[in-house]
């Protein structure tokens, strides 16, 4: 169904919903590589104010893929919740925007398994950057495998310790780095520079050997293809949590090689495991604008709506986390720091809306228009929105991936800044190893013999 | 070794930024301006170009060049689509059964230039099937080596690419393996064979391990997640 709107004497039509939504959509590279964006700044303002009056319940009747050719819009479509949706049904998308600024934390939270991808991704759209922390911060997600995430006034870290070669004594060297800053609440979590079943396989059992020997309230998980967790499943490593990359279609996730089906079943193999101590949330997924386009399995949609519906995938299977590598994708699809801030933003409150323990990767390439600065504005930004979690690496370079992110000192900040604390078990831990003093002698608890350094 | 029991011992162990010290919460002025030099040069080495006649040199062998249909850097950044399409005039002759070797430079030539020579030396006596047309490929990304490949009539494609730079090394290469490659292949249809350079994965293990995984893709008829990199570790030659 087509929409139209007259601004300054010009009448724009945009042929459907998608097309809608995306000349909508703020500024960014991606957009234009598709063909989507907006033709002018007059255009993308018209779009918005379109959007704007869209009934809420609109996008229950008109899918941006269509239902038949694409299995994460039937996920969408038949687990969306009508009583939940309730308070908000009358709704256009701009009384939706004033009723979220509006809402308390309480209400907004209730709201997540009423919301599609799609609702919030239109109301973020006509969101500023101060809209998006402000109701971020509203929403309340709580998740737990061996500790606590996602309490309030809690700001956990992903300990990220990559080596380019998966060397196990590199590994725990960083490890052992990250935990004296602070870090590894959220995970302590390898991205393995091979995905062979062997060397994961050594990871992990490293990766547990350390967490057992420190007695660390954490999880650990090595980032490798859901399938190649599967097999190490088999032969019996130790694993606590299963990742995956997954998109916002049917055919990124073909191209990531994973289906609805595959995730399924990976969770419950992992289920069965019954690591957790103190709850059961098994799962850990990284999402990221411009994923589909890149695997050309985008269906003429905006980067930004097909990312929210990967949140719908991730809610799927109850993860402990779920982050956006918000600029590791490269310039193509987020240009410079502006848009890798405000997409981060956008992704943090559009997972938290839909639910989901957002944590995001502030992070860019070195051929992006960006540096260390946009980084700080982007954490900040999102340490006052309440970020479930943000990574940690060593001096923020990763010496694998080949990008920079956080650093375990860039964590400790945004937790100092804002009065903000580690998961509560972490926290205990962390004040009963004698971490957290200026000196730089490592405290005896935490011996890197134990650990293989010696 | 002796165990370590000062943090900034740990940087024995990885060329990873462990033991930095404090200045507050903050990294002290010392590790932020090795930090911020660290970025300039990779900023620059993002627009490194290869040099195509020394590279011909140190290969010792008949290559054909092409380009990508991207006309510059700035397009080729901006615009992925074009770096894995030929240039319009491309022509390149039938070579049915081979394996095709591409040598392209990818987000920044410089590990290209330095160690796809040595690798494909090493490569070429272990692949399962004859040796294809040696191609070097500017302005190029990975699937740019499908595109090559259908010309070709190629069996498998190898696709040898300067990795994105990053602070530690901006010297990285990547191999990148595709059986039956063709036009559209997803990046779900290859296997990654990456960060070979000095202080990552050796000329020898690269080697070693993208003709193991051809022989594999023989056997299995196919590249990609239905490959699973089982390789032992024994199966490694001995350093040399």
């Amino acid at each position: 169904m087509p929409f139209a709107q007259t601004i300054g004497g010009t009448r724009y039509v945009f042929g459907d919903l998608k097309a809608l939504m995306a000349r909508a959509t703020p500024p960014r590279s991606g957009d234009a590589l598709a063909g989507v964006a907006a033709e002018s700044a007059a255009e993308r303002v018209a779009a918005q104010r379109a959007l704007a009056d869209l009934p809420l319940a609109h996008f229950l009747s008109e899918a941006v893929i269509p239902y038949e050719a694409d299995e994460v819009t039937r996920l969408i479509m038949d687990r969306h919740d009508v009583a939940a949706f309730a308070p908000v049904r009358h709704l256009t998308v701009g009384g939706f925007r004033d009723w979220l600024l509006a809402a308390d934390p309480a209400a907004v939270t209730a709201l997540a398994p009423g919301l599609t991808p799609e609702m919030v991704a239109a109301v973020s759209k006509i969101m500023r950057v101060a809209d998006l922390i402000q109701v971020a911060a509203k929403c309340r997600v709580i998740t737990r495998f061996r500790n606590t995430i996602g309490l309030p006034g809690t700001l956990s870290i992903r300990l990220q310790p990559n080596h380019p070669t998966d060397d196990p004594r590199g590994i725990a060297a960083s490890v052992l780095d990250g935990l004296l800053l602070g870090a590894g609440d959220a995970v302590i979590g390898v991205n393995p520079a091979t995905d062979n079943v062997e060397a994961v396989m050594r990871v992990l059992d490293m990766l547990d050997t350390v967490r057992d020997r420190f007695a660390i309230p954490t999880q650990s998980c090595v980032l490798s293809h859901v399938t190649t967790t599967m097999l190490a499943m088999d032969r019996g490593a130790p694993v606590d949590l299963v990742f995956q990359s997954i998109g916002g279609t049917e055919a990124t996730n073909t191209s990531f090689g994973v289906s609805l089906s595959t995730l399924r079943e990976a969770r419950e193999q992992a289920l069965s495991l019954k690591r957790g101590t103190v709850g059961d949330n098994v799962m850990y997924f990284e999402t990221g604008q411009g994923s589909a386009l890149s695997a050309e399995a985008h269906h003429g949609v905006d980067q930004q709506t097909i990312e929210a519906r990967a949140y719908a995938v991730a809610r799927e299977f109850a993860p402990l986390l779920v982050n956006t590598v918000v600029g590791f994708i490269g310039p193509e699809y987020l240009f410079d720091g502006k848009q890798i801030i405000r997409a981060g933003l956008e992704d943090h409150c559009c997972g938290k809306l839909l639910g989901l323990p957002m944590g995001v990767d502030v992070c860019y390439t070195n051929h992006a228009e960006s540096d260390q600065d946009d980084m700080d504005t982007l954490l900040t930004c999102l340490a006052v929105a309440g970020v479930t979690y943000v990574m940690g690496v060593p001096g923020a370079d990763d010496v694998m991936l080949a990008y920079q992110s956080t650093s375990f000192h860039d964590g400790l900040t945004a937790r100092a800044m804002l009065g903000k604390r580690a998961a509560p078990e972490f926290e205990e831990w962390l004040a009963r190893m004698g971490i957290g003093s200026d000196t730089d002698r490592i405290p005896a608890r935490l011996s890197p013999a134990l650990i293989g350094l010696s | 070794m002796t165990t370590p029991s000062l943090w900034r011992d740990l940087r024995r162990f990885t060329d990873a930024r462990v033991g930095l010290g404090r200045a507050g919460t903050a990294q002290p002025t010392a590790a932020h301006l090795d930090f911020q030099e660290a970025h300039a040069r990779a900023r620059d080495a993002v627009w490194s170009g290869l040099d195509v006649r020394a590279l011909e040199v140190a290969l010792d062998r008949p290559v054909r060049r092409v380009r990508s249909a991207a006309p510059d850097r700035r397009t080729f950044l901006l615009r992925p689509d074009l770096g894995r399409r030929l240039a319009d005039d491309t022509e390149l002759p039938r070579a049915p059964g081979t394996v095709a070797i591409v040598i392209a430079d990818g987000l920044c030539a410089i590990g290209v230039q330095r160690h796809a020579p040595a690798v494909l030396q090493r490569l070429l006596p272990l692949l399962p099937l004859p040796v294809g047309p040696i191609v070097i490929a500017e302005q190029a990304r990975v699937a740019l080596g499908d595109d090559i490949a259908e010309r070709l009539g190629a069996a498998a494609v190898v696709v040898m690419i300067g990795e994105r730079p990053g602070l530690s090394a901006t010297d990285s290469l990547g191999l990148y393996l595709t059986w039956t490659p063709r036009r559209g292949r997803t990046d779900a249809e290859r296997n990654c064979i990456s960060n070979i350079r000095p202080g990552g994965l050796t000329y020898d293990e690269a080697a070693a391990k993208a003709a193991w995984l051809l022989r594999a893709a023989q056997t299995l008829g196919a590249t990609g997640v239905a490959l699973k990199d089982d390789m032992p570790a024994t199966a490694l030659p001995a350093p040399c």
